[in-house]
């Protein structure tokens, strides 16, 4: 496959996670637990549709084929989804979905920096863009991670129960697609470890060690979940083609 | 030097105002980043605060609108990403005008970073002046925001978060 093939699968990998995980967050949108953390949530989903957009607008560039940011998020089946399995795990209580937060955060803010000097202009301005936003997304997952796994008995049963339970969609970001290699980086599951082990003891809970993995979302194979995620994601442009406000 | 038409795009764009925060234009917030005429063709350049940010189609809109109702024609508004958007773009008077508005203007790096890591007395409340403030969240009424409240005059109110 060609250099800008590849180049274009990394910004629908790239834009499919901000998307997946932006749709998420944005369905606690008038259910967070208090006011401020649905505000939170919800900021925190606008950053990522966002930023989505900006990754599509470069994959559209790639394809030279007419196509506009909305086509990518509207236009795709499950199978043609790139993103990482866990930006579509379900919300879960409120502990799940700040381990699914925290684990991506801090992913995503190892990668950001690394692509912050890419030698693709484009992809090197989106993550320039985007690094200062996951920057707080970053420092409020890992906050509520502590908040909760030393809080309460009831409150660190929850976290240790989803810290365990989302553990097995993390290995995936660190294993490269095809398309991926020698575009993304490679090496930096060591310093995820490491700053994830961190929060982790500072809020009082057990690091996984399990090393089996879920993988497949980068190529196509999902869970159930997506499916239904994209039903509702693409319904309204799927049903009234072009509609606008 | 600014060419004539280049003075006056920006005297019409500094009338253009913020949808979300109407007292301050988008040349004092920052969006539009630059000006040019290039051989009687205005190219101006606007860059997003947030990624997300709801009001970039509006600001490019109201951009657009005004360019078109003062005549600066032919010209063409592009969207750029880079250099990012920082808060240290703010103007001085844009600033001021955040805090007669109420908003509480981005403090330095290292004191924005203090105050929203929970630590107290960081930000000046801007209806009562006291320094007696704390975070409520990290995240307000829109994305550029965090959300305070001041213990002096039990008021609470939006802080401008540093974004550099």
């Amino acid at each position: 496959m060609s250099d800008s093939k590849n180049l274009m699968d990394v910004a629908l990998h790239l834009g499919d996670n901000a998307l997946i995980l932006g749709h998420r967050l944005s369905e606690w949108c008038g259910h967070g637990p208090v006011l401020e953390q649905d505000i939170a949530m919800t900021n925190i989903a606008l950053d990522l549709i966002g930023q989505a957009k900006m990754y599509f607008d470069l994959a559209a560039e790639l394809e030279g084929a007419g196509n506009d940011h909305d086509h990518f998020a509207y236009k795709r089946d499950v199978l043609d989804f790139k993103n990482l399995l866990i930006t579509e795990t379900p919300n879960g209580d409120y502990a799940d979905t700040i381990a699914r937060q925290f684990y991506f955060d801090q992913w995503h803010y190892l990668l950001l920096q690394e692509l912050a000097n890419h030698e693709n202009e484009r992809l090197r301005e989106i993550a320039q863009k985007s690094l200062k936003e996951v920057t707080y997304h970053q420092r409020w997952s890992s906050e509520w991670v502590v908040r909760l796994g030393d809080g309460t008995n009831e409150s660190k049963e929850k976290m240790q129960h989803a810290i365990d339970d989302i553990w097995y969609y993390t290995g995936e970001a660190f294993m490269p697609a095809d398309f991926e290699k020698g575009i993304l980086p490679d090496n930096l599951k060591e310093q995820w470890m490491s700053n994830v082990k961190a929060v982790l003891d500072e809020a009082t809970l057990t690091m996984p060690s399990d090393e089996w993995m879920q993988e497949g979302g980068k190529t196509g194979s999902h869970t159930e979940h997506l499916g239904y995620i994209l039903a509702e994601m693409q319904f309204l442009p799927r049903a009234y083609p072009d509609a606008t406000w | 030097m600014l060419t004539a038409l280049e003075q006056n795009a920006w005297e019409v764009l500094n009338l253009v105002e913020d949808p979300e925060i109407p007292v301050i234009s988008v040349v004092e917030l920052g969006i539009v980043r630059s000006v040019i005429d290039d051989n009687g063709t205005l190219k101006v350049n606007i860059t997003p605060t947030y990624s997300g940010c709801p009001a970039t189609q509006v600001i490019e809109d109201s951009v657009i609108e005004a360019l078109n109702k003062a005549q600066l024609l032919p010209f063409e508004v592009k969207t750029v990403l880079s250099p990012s958007w920082s808060t240290d773009m703010i103007s001085e008077s844009g600033r001021q005008k955040l805090k007669e508005y109420g908003i509480a203007p981005p403090a330095d790096h290292s004191v924005d970073k203090m105050a929203l890591m929970g630590e107290e007395r960081q930000i000046k409340c801007p209806n009562c002046g006291s320094m007696d403030t704390q975070m409520v969240s990290q995240f307000g009424s829109t994305p550029c925001k965090a959300h305070f409240k001041c213990k002096d005059c039990l008021e609470p109110f939006d802080y401008f978060k540093c974004l550099k």
